[in-house]
């Protein structure tokens, strides 16, 4: 399951030597769409990229995890509910609980995939407004601590696409206040709050910080000339960065090869 | 299948059939003909069964049978040099167009309507054009890599424009952003002749190795048929020949049944499934089934392989077990396709469905008698030669002459006109003038559309609306990719329908040069009225022949598309809208030219010449005026701006271009500020001394074959020395002023980025939230 590129070659990346040994599983599922996108990501990033389909009953020798965003089975019934019960996702759950502490990031469809299999707390609802909606959306990274966010420095606003239909994030006050206090709102929706989020939460991480989930999607932003073109105009400011969502694989590359950050 | 199911059925026998000749049989309700139902009963030699009926009934409807325009169409095959046939790998006839890249890539794409199911039920029926588009393209053998929605509404302000517009977008959105396909342009026009006749076009691309070309054929004796995907069910019996090829009348039943339902994760499902089957080299033949069902797809393989095929149709998996032999032929039930599987490969094809989840079942196999023969339980219901069915169809010769009215419309020409009382002159009438313009319901910003459809997923769109084309990357080693745009304007082709086509055809090549693309092939989706209206089946043949001569000119062919006929309420047809979709190829993505300027202090010209051409234009169509001529087609400057466009992207000359079309200068100036909110100072003096205009007209004029580009001053000289040479008409009309935060245009004060943009984005979330 090495093979990765359907469209065309992997694109040459001239990455430090000592990243390339650290491998990074993509998860699919029936209905998965930004699978071949995430592995673009980690391979930019420097590291391999290994396919896991979510029908193996093995985690098999990965470092570290993502499952991509889509539409896993349709997300005819809530968003993510079905997902959580393929064979994978209870190999993923136990080696992100394990005390190796498994580093995986669930982005859109697989944030609500991480909510469904109670990695993380809370969950996803429609939009406030009822609406699919795709745009460049500008993020503070609240939590520089976690295994992907260790590239960022604590306060720095991000931009990346955000796309989804059903991106709410809501928890009980209790939850809600638990997060802040413990330092596991991880992002925040910064300008404009796109889908009605509880405190404008992007993404969440669990205590140990090894398992982050977010609605907007960092591997969309990660090569010059295809991520956010609103790094380009009076949003941001001319001159911005369409590649901020890299940070996301660097960091758990730092983290896995036992990195200086 | 039981055999108590089959008992609620008469079964209509081959034998039965010889045997009661007599037998009535409900031909003119299935939508056929007299003189057509005369012909199949020769055709056969005996009356149809009832299977047969239903297959002949949906075969020979306007939709697929296209009997009213073949005659006409025929002249994109004939008016083709060799010029364009040197990348055409695939021609006119498969499910779509193939086209070569080089590198061994080939791209195939294909523009198709799903109008009338859109109007009676927006959201599936939006939604399942575009699952129809893509499993056209997945045939070819091809990945699909990105879609695109021409659309046209009623009335911005009429309220059943908000129910058809909700539905579609929803459909469009809700369906293509499942499938992982970004969503990379398209049209949205508001025109009160689309009222009850909306037109939502749909187009993919996707793009494959040349070694993996698939086509729909049948051959080989002993080969599997095997029917795969979603379950065959009631939906969407008969919206081919019922549905699509009739007028809207209010006294007809509803005609909801007639449309089908869509399940996107069925379709993505079935996209991986069939790459695997692909990429295994597991199938010998595929067709997908859209129009017709299962009646198109074994007829159509029948006649185009080598022999014949032999169908057990009690062996159809099925959603809903009371259908009968004939609805089943007829179901339009989405996500299924058919394939040809040598029995060495049944295995390794199973297993590729077990793995998908994908249900299948085999149906037949593949003879050598030269006969589609159908079976149930054994009993044969069809026994037909298959190209009577899928290819045999009536052509008619209809009337056509043109119309009475013509030469008064021609003749009512905007200038002095009364809507043209008071045509802005100063300033400030100016500065609300373009404001107006582009706050209008066609030329105002369509983002409210586009956020809801997802441009990145991939990870290859290089450009996307609002740019000019959109841009995929095909090649992530070298940055190959192919550019597309579509364009339409019914408005030009009800004035002239020979040249409105031809500025279809002239502004989707244009835009796709301006993206920096070499523009390769064509693909047109013909929305026109009822062809038994003599005037209408002139503005078809009118239109078919300036885009087949226009393609001649341009070096450019046809390689695939569709007609909609019958876009009429009562007597009143549509405006004819031949929307025209061209693709270009890049050879790197990375030289794409987007449409807005971003550093400050580049110079910026017009390229091109304007006339006093306002007839038709967007700014007459606000003052409520349709008359005149449409603006003058020049195809060889269209050529000689592309040549321009495409190698200033090559050689880094341009930083920006946009093409101007609807609206004129003034939209395309005002546009490109907004891209990424970056001012301009613009002086037009030398313009309208140059050309003899107004600044009134310089701003609105529809002339053809300009462009405004964005040139950074190390390649002034570069690039006006290119354009000189080439004998190009080229003005600097001003540079870019990042400070400003406004656009300012010979001292017209006013135009502030903010107001504009207030304006340009207010529309469509005013009237629909």
């Amino acid at each position: 399951m090495t093979e990765l590129p359907l469209i065309g070659e992997a694109v040459a990346v001239a990455a430090e030597p000592r990243l390339a040994g650290a491998r990074i599983g993509v998860v699919t599922f029936p209905g998965t769409l930004d699978d071949r996108d995430a592995a673009r990501a980690v391979r930019l990033a420097g590291a391999t990229a290994v396919e896991l389909w979510h029908g193996d009953t093995e985690l098999g020798d990965v470092d570290a995890v993502v499952i991509p965003g889509g539409f896993s089975y349709g997300d005819y019934l809530r968003a993510g509910a079905i997902a959580r019960f393929a064979p994978l996702m209870s190999k993923i759950i136990d080696a992100a609980n394990s005390d190796a502490k498994l580093p995986v990031l669930g982005i859109c469809n697989g944030f609500q995939i991480l909510t469904e299999s109670h990695l993380l707390p809370g969950s996803m609802i429609k939009n406030d407004h009822l609406k699919f909606l795709c745009r460049d959306q500008v993020l503070r990274v609240e939590n520089a601590n976690t295994a992907w966010t260790l590239d960022y420095q604590a306060g720095q606003e991000i931009t990346i696409p955000l796309k989804n239909q059903d991106g709410q994030y809501i928890a009980d006050e209790k939850t809600l206040d638990a997060l802040e206090a413990e330092g596991r709102v991880v992002f925040r929706y910064v300008g404009f709050n796109p889908n009605g989020s509880r405190r404008d939460i992007a993404g969440i991480s669990n205590a140990a910080g090894n398992v982050v989930g977010l609605m907007p999607h960092p591997e969309h932003a990660v090569e010059p000339g295809f991520g956010p073109e609103a790094a380009f105009s009076r949003e941001t400011g001319a001159g911005g960065s369409d590649t901020d969502g890299l940070g996301f694989f660097t960091s758990v590359l730092n983290k896995i090869v036992g990195g200086d950050k | 299948m039981t055999t108590e199911t089959t008992k609620k059925f008469n079964i209509d026998t081959v034998e039965n059939a010889a045997k009661t000749p007599d037998t009535e049989l409900p031909w003119a309700e299935l939508g056929l003909k007299r003189n057509e139902f005369d012909e199949i009963v020769k055709v056969l030699g005996r009356r149809p069964t009832g299977a047969e009926l239903a297959m002949y009934s949906v075969m020979w409807s306007e939709h697929c049978s296209y009997k009213s325009s073949k005659n006409h169409l025929r002249q994109f095959g004939q008016k083709v040099t060799e010029e364009m046939k040197k990348d055409m790998l695939v021609g006119i006839g498969e499910n779509a167009g193939v086209t070569n890249l080089g590198d061994g890539w080939a791209v195939t794409f294909k523009i198709e309507s799903h109008n009338s199911p859109s109007f009676v039920e927006p959201y599936q029926g939006a939604a399942t054009g575009i699952g129809g588009i893509v499993r056209d393209i997945i045939s070819m053998g091809a990945r699909p890599v990105a879609v695109m929605d021409p659309l046209r509404f009623g009335a911005i302000d009429h309220p059943d424009t908000a129910r058809v517009m909700h539905g579609a977008v929803a459909g469009i959105g809700g369906y293509g952003n499942s499938l992982g396909l970004p969503n990379i342009g398209g049209e949205m026009v508001f025109d009160s002749v689309y009222q009850g006749n909306p037109l939502v076009n749909a187009l993919a691309v996707g793009v494959m190795r040349h070694e993996d070309i698939r086509l729909a054929n049948a051959s080989g004796k002993g080969n599997k048929v095997v029917l795969f995907g979603a379950r065959t069910g009631g939906d969407g019996i008969g919206g081919a020949s019922v549905l699509a090829s009739e007028s809207f009348d209010d006294t007809k039943p509803s005609k909801r049944p007639a449309v089908q339902v869509g399940d996107p994760f069925a379709e993505k499902v079935l996209i991986e499934c069939c790459l695997e089957l692909f990429k295994g080299s597991l199938v010998e033949g595929i067709q997908d089934l859209g129009a017709a069902g299962i009646s198109c797809a074994t007829s159509e393989l029948a006649s185009n392989g080598d022999g014949g095929m032999q169908v057990e149709l009690t062996s159809v998996l099925l959603r809903d077990p009371t259908l009968t032999p004939g609805e089943i032929l007829m179901s339009e039930s989405q996500e299924r396709m058919m394939a040809v599987v040598t029995p060495e490969n049944v295995e390794a094809f199973e297993a590729v469905m077990d793995k998908w989840a994908v249900e299948y079942s085999w149906l037949g196999e593949v003879t050598d008698t030269g006969r589609l023969i159908i079976t149930w339980e054994g009993d044969v219901i069809v026994d037909v030669d298959p190209r009577t069915v899928a290819h045999d169809g009536p052509v008619y010769d209809r009337p056509f002459a043109r119309p009475e009215w013509q030469d008064a419309v021609q003749a009512d020409t905007f200038t002095g006109s009364v809507q043209d009382a008071g045509r802005p002159a100063a300033p400030a009438e100016l500065a609300k003038a373009v404001t107006d313009l582009v706050a209008s319901p066609n030329m105002c910003s369509k983002s409210w559309i586009t956020n809801q459809y997802d441009r990145y997923v991939g990870g290859n769109t290089a450009m996307a609306f609002p740019d000019d084309a959109g841009v995929v990357r095909v090649d992530e080693e070298t940055g190959l990719g192919v550019a597309l745009a579509t364009d339409a304007n019914g408005r030009y082709t009800y004035l002239d329908p020979y040249h409105g086509a031809q500025l279809a055809l002239a502004e989707a090549y244009r835009n796709v040069a301006t993206a920096g693309a070499i523009p390769m092939a064509v693909s047109d989706c013909l929305n026109f009225g009822s062809p038994e209206d003599p005037d209408v089946m002139w503005q078809l043949a009118e239109a078919i022949r300036g885009l087949s001569d226009a393609c001649m000119v341009l070096g450019i062919p046809v390689t695939g598309g569709n007609v909609s006929l019958y876009n009429q309420t009562g007597t009143t047809p549509i405006h004819p809208s031949p929307v025209v979709a061209v693709l270009g190829k890049l050879d790197d993505v990375a030289r794409r030219t987007p449409s807005g300027w971003r550093e400050d202090g580049q110079a910026i010209y017009l390229l091109g010449t304007t006339g006093a051409e306002l007839d038709g234009s967007e700014w007459a169509n606000m003052r409520g005026h349709l008359g005149g001529q449409p603006p003058k087609v020049d195809l060889e400057a269209e050529r000689a701006l592309g040549e321009i466009l495409i190698n200033a992207s090559r050689d880094g000359m341009i930083d920006s271009a946009h093409d101007l079309s609807e609206g004129g200068l003034a939209a395309a100036l005002v546009e490109s500020s907004l891209r990424y909110g970056v001012g301009a100072r613009i002086a037009l003096q030398d313009v309208m001394d140059r050309d003899g205009v107004d600044l009134f007209t310089a701003l609105f004029s529809e002339s053809q074959g300009r462009a405004v580009v964005g040139v950074p001053r190390s390649e002034e000289v570069r690039f006006t020395d290119m354009c000189t040479a080439r004998g190009f008409a080229h003005t600097r009309i001003g540079v870019v002023d990042a400070a400003s935060g406004k656009l300012e245009i010979n001292g017209v004060e006013g135009l502030s980025l903010d107001a504009l943009r207030e304006a340009h984005e207010g529309t469509l979330p005013k009237y629909f939230g």
